[in-house]
């Protein structure tokens, strides 16, 4: 499948998306199987598609699957579907492959306007409901600011780039324990949880919002995806071939941020997706946005979906936060693709 | 006289507080290849720039076939002018093909999927070029001269009446100077207009119909090679001493003098070759 001389033509387009379709499906349901009562893919299968539930399955395991398994499965697939979009967008914004919400600190900006409506919006008799719009504002500031101090035009050097989301991260983990330990969030796990990033707190109402900013998102983004392709060959360039540059970054700009700003009010900071999956798919089906940008939505969904099995899973009687899983796997990816860059770029 | 494609009036400009272009008059005519000359930083590739709409000029005008250049839009001036730059760094793996064919973008839809015929030019540019062996090969490990070839391409498949190249021979071999110079000459026998910016003043010479003369942000000279190519106007432009010999057939070839030490050559020349070199 790897990208060779030939063109992308919409047929393998829709191949490649048909068959990560298919794993994502196969992963849900490993996914709907997985817990501590274990059930087998038969009874998933006729639990999900049955025509009615007294019909076969016994009622608890019915519960378990439509009432705690596949909410969480919806909202890891749909948080992992953003962030590896995300992730996409900013390597592309940024010209970067090392690009991530996370490493470059607007997931911890959203992860701070979140938690300030969640310490001080009771006072202001602001609900849950305000969390998302205040992430969305924290991670928009935060893209908006690492434009302004990473410098605006051509490429950011690595370093500069990587300095940036450094601090940036400090400032955010600092004002957030800040916050929470003012408003008194910090009693208990909940604070522990949104730095480290989790799906235990599923919510429809939640997953539905995030799932509309994803789609939003994504139609805004995918029509784009060319105009990505020639962003690669500098922002000159792209203008030259007739794309409206700065249009183009306002549109992935917003839509980062709205994306970004959803998964993380919804489940913390959830480090390194946006990192790993692009990787692993540039690799396997090559940098063409047109595929990059669907693929990495499926790839995302399928990989969070794993990792969140997997945190739920690994420890008998307990679970891992899933950040916990995405960040082991991802820190040292990064610094393999990091120690890889330096070794080829002439940027310091 | 042909057609004027693209003519620069009194265009001037400045960056960051610097005039880098202080009225510069040209123009480019439908059938030649202007070369463009001039130091470092005496404005060329903000000529280039402003020609693609990518800078605006602070005062003057820009006209693309007789029509002010702001009344096309990207896409419009994107299939009229075509622009291979110096060389620029592509940060994810993309094949040679997949960016020489990028360059039909200007004439694509919405998500840009090529047609048969889009890819079949792509094929030909490289073929043309001479880099069908470097299709699949990733464009992050091509060498510099490579990656200029690849460029090149790119900017034939954008099909465009007007072509501008900002120093295309910069990182090549002779064999493959020669090759795009000619390569260029064939375009504007066909028709086009070219307007190549180079160092080379020898092959400048060669190859282009007129040649342009900046210095200090101003058209020194502008005309055939043999009357732009003169010591005065290479001291003045460059700030070297020069002898400028002229083939048989009236090509101008320029010999910059050694230091002031007496314009004697620093390089040693072997016994065996000083005879023929005094000859």
């Amino acid at each position: 499948m790897k990208a060779g001389a030939l063109p992308l033509s919409p047929r393998r387009l829709a191949l490649v998306l048909l068959l990560l379709l298919a794993l994502l499906f196969l992963c849900g349901t490993l996914a709907l199987m997985a817990g501590p009562a274990w059930l087998p893919p038969s009874e998933v299968l006729r639990i999900l598609f049955g025509s009615s539930v007294s019909s076969g399955a016994p009622l608890p395991a019915a519960d378990i699957v439509l009432r705690i398994r596949l909410p969480r499965l919806l909202l890891g697939g749909i948080v992992g579907a953003s962030l590896s979009v995300s992730g996409v967008l900013f390597q592309a914004l940024l010209r970067n492959p090392l690009a991530d919400p996370f490493v470059l600190g607007v997931s911890g900006g959203a992860a701070l306007g979140g938690i300030v409506v969640l310490g001080f919006g009771g006072a202001l008799g602001l609900g849950y409901a305000a969390v998302p719009p205040a992430a969305f504002l924290g991670s928009i500031a935060t893209a908006l600011l690492l434009f302004a101090v990473a410098g605006g035009r051509g490429r950011l050097s690595s370093t500069s780039l990587l300095l940036t989301g450094v601090v940036f991260n400090a400032i955010a983990s600092a004002a957030i324990v800040f916050v929470a330990t003012l408003s008194g969030l910090s009693e208990g796990t909940s604070i522990f949880l949104w730095l480290i990033g989790s799906l235990s707190a599923a919510r429809e109402s939640a997953t539905l919002l995030v799932a509309l900013f994803l789609l939003a998102g994504l139609a805004f983004v995918w029509p784009q995806a060319r105009r990505l392709d020639l962003l690669a060959l500098g922002e000159e360039s792209a203008a030259q071939l007739g794309v409206d540059v700065e249009r183009v970054k306002r549109i992935l700009l917003a839509a980062t941020s709205l994306m970004v700003g959803a998964a993380v009010s919804v489940s913390g900071l959830i480090g390194f997706v946006g990192l790993i999956i692009p990787h692993l798919l540039r690799l396997l089906l090559g940098p063409d946005h047109r595929l990059l940008v669907p693929a990495s939505a499926l790839g995302g969904a399928i990989f969070l979906i794993l990792c969140d099995t997997a945190a739920r899973t690994v420890l008998a009687g307990g679970e891992l936060p899933v950040g916990a899983i995405t960040a082991l796997a991802g820190g040292p990816l990064f610094l393999f693709l990091l120690r890889r860059q330096q070794g080829r770029s002439l940027l310091p | 006289m042909n057609e004027i494609v693209l003519g620069f009036e009194a265009v001037s400009l400045r960056l960051g507080g610097r005039s880098v272009l202080a009225g510069v008059d040209l123009t480019l005519f439908a059938g030649e290849v202007l070369g463009l000359l001039g130091a470092n930083g005496a404005g060329k590739t903000s000529l280039l720039r402003i020609a693609t709409g990518v800078l605006a000029p602070d005062a003057g005008a820009v006209r693309l076939f007789g029509r002010p250049l702001e009344e096309f839009s990207r896409a419009e001036r994107a299939r009229r002018i075509a622009l291979v730059p110096q060389r620029s760094e592509v940060p994810f793996p993309f094949p040679a093909a997949e960016i020489v064919r990028m360059g039909r973008a200007p004439h694509l839809g919405l998500l840009g999927f090529e047609s048969r015929e889009d890819v079949a030019l792509a094929d030909r540019a490289m073929e043309e070029v001479g880099i069908r062996e470097l299709a699949r090969r990733s464009i992050v490990e091509l060498s510099g001269g490579e990656q200029q070839l690849v460029a090149i391409a790119r900017g034939l498949v954008q099909a465009t009446p007007i072509l501008l190249l900002d120093e295309p021979t910069a990182f090549l071999d002779l064999r493959h100077r020669v090759h795009v110079l000619r390569l260029v000459r064939g375009l504007a026998r066909a028709g086009g207009a070219v307007l190549v910016v180079s160092h080379d003043l020898g092959l400048a010479a060669r190859f282009c119909d007129r040649l342009a003369l900046l210095c200090a942000g101003r058209v020194l000279a502008a005309g055939i090679p043999a009357e732009v190519l003169t010591p005065s106007h290479l001291a003045a432009a460059f700030g070297i001493k020069a002898t400028v010999f002229h083939a048989p057939d009236g090509t101008p070839l320029v010999l910059p003098e050694g230091d002031a030490r007496g314009g004697e050559s620093q390089v040693r020349v072997p016994d065996e070759h000083r005879s023929k070199n005094q000859s």
